[in-house]
């Protein structure tokens, strides 16, 4: 059985006026992962659930872009963020408890933003 | 305004399973702000994905948790199975759901003798424990191993189970709720217990929505999320309700998993009546090419498995976003304003793995 | 209110015997599909090292000239990918753990497999 999902590709400037809608919507915050889609280029996904239903705002960006934190309407978007900027590299601007790449600690930096080879170690 | 203090609680506590540390910033006895951070036990998991087959990966995900394996292993294979719409035979789906459900049970057990334990109840925690180990049988019996169960694959299960075990089962799960009722009687009723827990970590239903709270952690306030009712694997096709109660304190989480493990052996129940004669795999050829977001219940709560394919053998991107995750923020609200002493009763309230949190 | 809710229970524990084992003086619980170790009936191997290919962690390694087929038990996870995927079954999942160990250290097995005549032998894995 399919579950409902949707993906909308968005700007990096329409995020907070998209997530402002979200969260007016009565919308819950799911996740935010983040996926590495060639050199130098991410996908952030933004999902959003209501109802069992899943809403998922995407934005492509770069490792300078900075990325304006959520966590003035999701709170809670604080772990996503610190996560994303200490496995990806991705500047996210004005988090609410900003742990400024100790929240997960890696030996490489920024390791999902890489590509480590076999046998390297790390 | 008294002075502050910061006490660090973690990683290492007693009373912790797992490293998640918190700066607990303290007027008094009073706990006014706590800062956690996690990143003790950060494994890569979702990078090991550039470098296994997908297929291969099935083992990968289910390693992601030692309590809730099977439902890792199981949600990665239905987010290829609907990347690749492959339709599993129906059989597999019960045998999926029945063993999700032992999970389950076998989660919510171990949970309760380890909150049992957070307000020093040793006894208790042995005997939740005790009832744990006839459940961790069932895997061994079924499947081969007690905590890594192994018997997931895409399209299918591994290993089927029997009619006659399943009825043995069904025998099996009277007696062991009769035990689990005497169980849960201490936990609902006792002074004790009660006493630990009623008014301890509130979080409202609003906090609990909005900051993202799921599973029974969302329940226990009022917030009726459960994702069995997507009706993925055979939920569609079974009875579930959707425990929730309106208090949002330990004890109302407390209440919700307890209820939730009748629940969980009705289910099984339900499973085992119903269940059909057939295959329970389908050969899969083809690599997954495409993208899904696959949602299951965990014991925890949501859980969400990203799963990017390109149409080769190795995946793009699989993102694991475990339900402790995204409790955390709620944690940290449940934890403004509490007492020290509270504090380990209100962390394992939530049901902490950090192990899959950080995948 | 309730008390002395626990007082059922704590007899119980009081009269009956501990539920725990004294692993490793008591050998551990077992059934018939536990997953102990993987053993290698040499006399079977083809070399064909799918084995190697769908192992997980990779703790298998076959030397096709030397003839051996060797297993590294730290690695080895115990999946039964291997077991499920050898085409000659010559592999199985023994129901005895491996005894705890305290170096790092490879099981080797020489594979004795001449070609043609292929012996028919009884399966002793599930599956
Ligand atoms: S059981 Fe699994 S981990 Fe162990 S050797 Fe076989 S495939 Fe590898
Ligand atoms: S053990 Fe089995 S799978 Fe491995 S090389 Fe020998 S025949 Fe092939």
């Amino acid at each position: 059985m399919k579950q409902e999902q949707s993906i909308i590709p968005i700007d990096v400037g329409q995020l907070i006026g998209s997530v402002e809608q979200c969260r007016n919507e009565g919308y819950r915050l799911a996740q935010i992962g983040c996926t590495k889609v060639g050199d130098n280029s991410f996908e952030v996904n933004y999902s959003f659930d209501k109802d069992y239903v899943l809403r998922n705002l995407r934005i492509t960006v770069t490792a300078e872009t900075e990325v304006p934190s959520i966590t003035g309407m999701y709170w809670g978007a604080f772990v996503y963020e610190n996560e994303m900027h200490d496995l990806f590299g991705i500047q996210v601007k004005g988090i609410n408890i900003d742990f400024k790449g100790t929240f997960i600690q890696t030996a490489i930096k920024y390791p999902f933003g890489v590509t480590v080879t076999k046998g390297e170690k790390p | 305004m008294t002075k502050q203090i910061i006490v660090p609680f973690g990683p290492q506590h007693p009373v912790l399973p797992e490293p998640i540390h918190l700066d607990l910033v303290l007027e008094d006895e009073r706990v006014v702000d706590a800062i956690p951070s996690i990143g003790y036990i950060h494994r890569g998991f979702e990078k090991l994905v550039e470098k296994r087959e997908f297929t291969e990966y099935v083992y990968i995900a289910e390693r992601t948790c030692g309590i809730c394996s099977f439902i890792h292993g199981a949600t990665y294979c239905q987010g290829i199975e609907q990347i690749m719409n492959i339709e599993v035979p129906e059989r597999a789906d019960y045998l999926r759901t029945i063993w999700s459900e032992y999970s389950r049970l076998h989660s919510h057990l171990l949970w309760l003798g380890c909150f049992a334990d957070s307000f020093g109840f040793e006894n208790l925690f042995m005997a939740a424990w005790r009832i744990r180990e006839r459940i961790l049988d069932v895997f061994e019996q079924t499947t081969g191993g007690r905590v890594i169960q192994g018997s997931c694959k895409i399209g299918g299960v591994r290993r089927d189970i029997a009619n006659d075990k399943l009825t043995g089962m069904s025998r099996d799960l009277d007696s062991i709720q009769k035990e689990i009722e005497e169980l849960t009687t201490v936990f609902l009723n006792d002074d004790t217990v009660r006493h630990r827990t009623r008014n301890i970590g509130v979080l409202s239903r609003d906090d609990a929505y909005h900051l993202g709270a799921v599973g029974p952690t969302a329940r226990g306030s009022g917030v009726a999320i459960d994702l069995r009712k997507t009706g993925y694997g055979a939920y569609d096709r079974l009875n579930v309700p959707v425990i929730t109660d309106s208090c949002g304190d330990c004890y109302s989480r407390c209440y919700v998993r307890c209820k939730e493990l009748f629940t969980s052996i009705d289910l099984i129940q339900q499973a085992i009546t119903e269940i059909p004669d057939g295959p329970i795999d389908v050969k899969v050829t083809g690599s997954p090419n495409g993208e899904y977001f696959m949602r299951a219940e965990q014991p925890r709560g949501e859980l969400v498995h990203y799963l990017k394919g390109n149409g080769t053998k190795f995946l793009v991107r699989s993102r694991i976003r475990t339900p402790t995750l995204t409790n955390i923020p709620p944690l940290v609200k449940m934890l403004q304003g509490c007492e020290l002493a509270d504090v380990p009763v209100i962390v394992l309230s939530i049901d902490p793995c950090i192990s899959c949190t950080e995948r | 209110m309730g008390f002395f809710e626990m007082t059922k229970t704590a007899l119980k524990t009081v009269l009956s015997r501990p539920v725990t084992i004294l692993y490793p003086y008591q050998p551990a619980k077992k059934t018939s599909l536990t997953r102990g170790h993987v053993v290698q009936d040499g006399s079977k191997c083809i070399s064909c090292s799918i084995c190697v290919k769908k192992c997980p962690s990779q703790a298998i390694l076959l030397n096709k000239e030397a003839k051996t087929w060797q297993i590294d038990r730290f690695r080895c996870v115990v999946c039964n990918s291997c077991v499920d995927t050898c085409p000659t079954r010559c592999l199985s999942m023994d129901t005895q753990y491996t005894a705890p160990a305290s170096v790092q250290g490879v099981e080797v097995f020489t594979i004795t497999y001449v070609k043609p005549p292929k012996p028919e032998k009884k399966e002793e894995t599930k599956e």
